[in-house]
């Protein structure tokens, strides 16, 4: 019967509790000061947390199924978000076995009957453990996932500053996925604002290769397709200076230094002025 | 001093890690900001080109000391499939991917000096120095 134990075991166990809580917490304590001397805040938080876990394994060796519940999951899920790494539960798991084992080891004598408890315990612990990897895993995923949509959301906005002007600054390295949002956002927004004039701003662009170039041509061209002008600025001299040396082209699009002089072109495209009013 | 190190290149990711790494060792070896973007650009096209072409690969990047004229080596290895024609890749615009055709050409120049190997189903090295002036 599997995560079940044997009935003398838990017997055991059951009269056996207070001792095996202090063995357990002296292990969990010398784990936490070892490694988890960094996390101060929340390993004053984590005295509460030891009481939990102790008696939620305590009580779950009373269980058939791990899922009994649910309270186990929703504790390791709880834990995990507190920030307590994924090593306390493991470790915390890892030291319930031993102390079990320990307490066995004493009063049982035969070694067949000792393989047996051995086998036991593992057969209760394994499917704990786990579950732990299982949920801290899919947290993991959850949040990169999340993580990722955001910032797939930040990475190509285009923004519209005058009438019939658009700004799509661009900040961090450009990937295919990337590219193909900065063409998408790009042709929508044009048609979205009726931009007349877009300027592309790659100040935060690290690195302008022939993938990135190629796909900001690319771009430009579509743009002029749609009737509307691409201006690229925010060239810093060092990515001038390699563009020109993989021998790439510009010189059929209007290119501007500084965002600020792009906009000035950009006005004068569209028959617009600034004007001060002091 | 050969204190070479190296990033295996089979993902996207894995291309701007090699570019970080040449920055930092360019940085390092005193490289100014223009050089320093050549070095990295270089790696770019590179580490893409193991990316698009042989599936992956590896960047390394190792500081050189030679009579002390001192200087940085990129060196790209893959067991890919090879380059038939290495005058053609050579070449301004020629690609078989749709690309500019500017990068092997383009890290020739962005380079000081550039070497290149390759054999059809065994794979292709591509060796290119920048030196600190
Ligand atoms: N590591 C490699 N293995 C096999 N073939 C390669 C490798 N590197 C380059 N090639 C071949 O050489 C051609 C030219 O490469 P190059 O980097 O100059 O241009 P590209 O990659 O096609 O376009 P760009 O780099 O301008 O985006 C490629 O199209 C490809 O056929
Ligand atoms: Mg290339």
């Amino acid at each position: 019967m599997q995560g079940k134990l044997d009935n003398l075991i838990v017997q055991m166990i059951n009269e056996n509790q207070e001792t095996l809580k202090n063995n357990w917490l002296n292990e969990v304590n010398i784990f936490k000061e070892k490694e988890l001397a960094g996390a101060i805040t929340t390993l004053k938080l984590s005295e509460e947390i030891d009481q939990q876990f102790f008696e939620l394994l305590i009580k779950h060796i009373n269980y058939h199924d791990i899922s009994k519940d649910g309270t186990l999951d929703q504790f390791f899920d709880q834990v995990l978000h507190t920030g307590l790494p994924l090593r306390y539960l493991t470790q915390g798991l890892q030291a319930a076995r031993r102390v079990i084992l320990n307490l066995l080891v004493e009063t049982e004598s035969d070694k067949e009957k000792l393989a047996a408890v051995y086998r036991e315990i593992d057969r209760w612990l394994d499917p704990i453990l786990n579950r732990v990897v299982e949920n801290s895993s899919q947290i993991w995923e959850r949040t990169v996932s999340i993580q990722k949509t955001a910032l797939l959301e930040l990475s190509a906005p285009l923004i519209p500053v005058f009438q019939n002007i658009s700004v799509m600054p661009l900040i961090g390295s450009i990937d295919t996925e990337r590219a193909k949002l900065i063409m998408e956002n790009l042709l929508n927004g044009v048609i979205k604002y009726r931009s007349e004039v877009v300027l592309i701003d790659i100040t935060g662009v690290p690195v302008v290769d022939t993938m990135v170039a190629h796909h900001i041509i690319q771009a430009a061209d579509a743009v002029r397709l749609l009737g509307s002008t691409c201006i690229l600025v925010g060239i810093r001299p060092e990515i001038a200076q390699t563009i020109v040396s993989l021998g790439i082209d510009l010189s059929q699009f209007p290119t501007k230094s500084t965002l600020q002089k792009g906009m000035e072109n950009a006005l004068e495209i569209t028959n617009q002025q600034l004007i001060s009013n002091k | 001093m050969d204190i070479q190190s190296c990033v295996e290149v089979r993902n996207e990711w894995d291309i701007v890690s090699a570019r970080q790494l040449g920055r930092n060792m360019a940085k390092e070896l005193g490289f100014g900001n223009v050089d320093q973007a050549r070095i990295t650009t270089a790696i770019s096209e590179l580490a893409r080109n193991i990316y698009l072409y042989a599936g992956r690969g590896k960047i390394c990047i190792e500081p050189i000391d030679q009579l002390g004229k001192k200087g940085l080596r990129i060196i790209a290895l893959d067991n890919g499939p090879g380059i038939r024609e290495i005058r053609k890749v050579m070449e301004d615009g020629y690609t078989t991917s749709g690309g500019l055709g500017a990068g092997l050409p383009g890290v020739k120049r962005l380079m000081d000096e550039f070497s290149i190997e390759s054999t059809v189903d065994v794979g292709t090295e591509i060796s290119a120095t920048k030196w600190l002036r």
